[in-house]
């Protein structure tokens, strides 16, 4: 199976040498870095080349990596029913950048791109319609960056006065408890909350 | 018919005359979000012109739990919950992708008797669903009998559940390495008992759908689906299988045991709604035979039903006794197993088609990442596709072929 998945790798690199930039196989899935600016092409050709028929889109979604400077990776996943194979398509844009649409290639890639605008606040050039989708009417923000934070900022409820549902800014009884049970001595690399002498090491040190 | 039927045009190309208030506009209505038809919580936002649907457009979401936001602050094993209230009708078989996609992370092997207990409970699932589908949608194109008798197995079947898992809905009872808990030979038996009953209440549903004329009528030729149509909105299960591909993942792509079981695919010829409908028919039949085939192995496989090591617990007696078991089983439930950062994509023939997994690990307890991709999210973004040029009763059979939760959906 692997050995398949590389030579696509390699099949794809050599007709596709502008697109692609780097192929990888791990844990017997094909991954295919593409450049943004020709995802377009690229899917087309994955779509109609005969040893690829990469005809169903299988899912299109979106990997927050704040700290990176192309903070995004939008992640294609095709699949051949002809062919029985898979390929996870992957490119890495900025917060400001926009890729371009598939609906044109893969009309099933309506929904997705609006999913992922909804959840990543990424723009795709070129979509017919690009609505928020899963979130409430008139939402704010964009829920899967990591730096939106999980409790979110407004809560609703059934105003009697009103008589209708009002929006008003979270508050929470209690603070939002966050358990980290990441053992301190392997991978946790920051000060533990309540430890003094981490402060006074620090200190120390200088 | 050629032309507008609503206005008359006579020889010389003239009309008759119309007053304002004869002038008439296409009609908007909303389906849902509270409808008995809709399956849930849909919003179909529909353009009619007559009868007929010139646009419907879904507005989806209002089951949006983010179930992907809080698994990304949750441990690998505190996520697999989140899985059995996706699709909660087939709750077993969502949990399975994520037991598999950690699996092919951390490389664990999974033992044989819980490899063989996950098919017999994955083919429960699908039971499940397919009679709840099957039943429901004969009760949206006017059927009341199906659904009463339907209900009555699948609370059969949520027994099992009950006492496999000890909760008849929401599992938890595949775990990454292993099932939860062993069966007992009791409960062995007794699905076997079920299992050869059970065929006859399928010839019983049959007797009441398959050739009624309401039924056929409501049915037939409605929704047609190509072969183009399922490569260009990405379908999977039976809304492919109902156009004639034979494509099922446990046969093409074969997961857990899949491979030493014999069943058969059946396809459909049409691609409609009343092919859709025979293909989930006949699923349940080779279902029910390969639960009977797996009960067959189970009474021959012994053995654990967990792969002990780092990410599973170890057993109960040893934990009683050692002091390495005690803190490992420790370790386990709060800080939770660490998955090797890598990124995999495990997809399971669920019922309603393919449901797969996406994980981002990045080497700590938490997925970085975890999308889910649902079928019936595809399925339901063709609603408008499918729908155009069907009369507004045809929407609720459609909806009821397609097969919709929105647990799954609205994630």
């Amino acid at each position: 199976m692997s050995e398949a998945m590389r030579e696509l790798g390699a099949y794809l690199e050599l007709k596709q040498p502008n697109a692609v930039i780097a192929t990888d196989v791990a844990f017997g899935e094909l991954t295919v870095t593409v450049q943004p600016k020709l995802i377009e092409t690229m899917v087309e050709f994955l779509r109609d080349d005969a040893a690829c028929r990469f005809t169903s889109l299988v899912d299109i979604t979106a990997i927050d990596h704040p700290e990176r400077v192309a903070r995004f990776d939008v992640v294609y996943h095709f699949l051949s029913m002809y062919q029985n194979h898979r390929i996870r398509v992957k490119l890495a844009v900025r917060e400001s950048d926009m890729v371009a649409s598939i609906h044109a290639i893969h009309p099933s890639a309506n929904w997705f791109e609006r999913e992922v605008f909804d959840m990543f606040g990424i723009l795709f050039s070129g979509h017919p319609d690009l609505r928020r989708i899963l979130t409430d009417y008139g939402f704010r923000g964009h829920p899967l960056r990591k730096d939106f934070p999980t409790t979110g900022y407004t809560e609703v409820r059934y105003d009697e006065a009103q008589k209708r549902v009002v929006y008003e800014p979270v508050s929470l009884v209690q603070e939002y408890r966050q358990f980290d049970f990441l053992s301190p001595w392997e991978s946790a690399k920051y000060v533990l909350p309540g430890d003094d002498k981490a402060a006074d090491q620090k200190a120390g040190a200088k | 018919m050629d032309g507008d039927i609503r206005t008359n045009k006579y020889d010389d190309g003239s009309t008759d005359f119309e007053t304002g208030e004869q002038k008439i506009r296409n009609f908007n209505i909303n389906f849902g979000p509270q409808h008995p038809a809709a399956h849930g919580v849909l919003r179909l936002v529909l353009e009619l012109d007559g009868e007929i649907v010139e646009r419907c457009d879904p507005h989806i979401g209002l089951l949006h739990r983010g179930t992907e936001k809080l698994m990304e602050s949750r441990t690998y094993l505190q996520n697999l919950p989140y899985f059995d209230r996706l699709d909660y009708v087939a709750p077993m078989n969502q949990e399975h992708a994520w037991c598999l996609a950690i699996e092919r992370l951390t490389g664990t092997v999974v033992p044989r008797r819980a490899s063989i207990i996950r098919v017999l409970f994955c083919e429960i699932g699908r039971i499940l669903s397919h009679l709840l589908n099957v039943t429901t949608q004969a009760m949206d194109v006017g059927a009341l009998t199906p659904p009463l008798w339907g209900f009555e197995e699948r609370e059969k079947l949520m027994v099992f559940y009950e006492r496999a898992s000890g909760a008849r809905l929401h599992a938890a009872y595949f775990r990454p390495g292993g099932v939860h808990q062993d069966l007992t030979p009791q409960l062995i038996e007794d699905i076997d008992i079920w299992a050869e009953a059970f065929p006859r209440l399928l010839d019983d549903i049959d007797g009441l759908l398959t050739e009624n004329r309401i039924f056929k009528q409501r049915n037939a030729d409605i929704g047609v689906v190509s072969e183009k149509d399922i490569q260009d909105w990405g379908f999977s299960g039976v809304m492919v299988r109902g156009s004639g591909l034979a494509w099922d993942l446990r046969r093409s792509q074969p997961y857990e045991c899949y491979d030493e079981f014999e069943f058969q695919i059946p396809v459909g010829k049409n691609g409609d709604c009343y092919d859709r409908y025979l293909c989930r028919m006949a699923e349940m039949r080779e279902s029910t035979s390969i639960i009977r085939q797996c009960i067959t192995k189970l009474r021959v496989e012994k053995g654990d039903i967990l792969a002990r090591g780092k990410i599973t617990p170890p057993n109960r007696g040893e934990m009683k006794t050692s002091m390495e078991a005690l803190i490992h089983h420790f370790k386990l439930y709060t800080e939770g197993f660490h998955v090797p950062a890598g990124e995999v994509y495990a997809a399971v023939e669920a019922p309603k088609g393919e449901f797969g997994v996406y994980l981002v690990a990045d080497g700590t307890n938490k997925p970085y990442r975890a999308k889910i991709r649902a079928p019936g999210f595809l399925h339901l973004q063709a609603m408008d596709y499918i729908c155009k040029g069907h009369q507004l009763a045809d929407v609720s059979a459609i909806i009821g072929t397609m097969d919709v939760v929105f647990g799954e959906i609205d994630r």
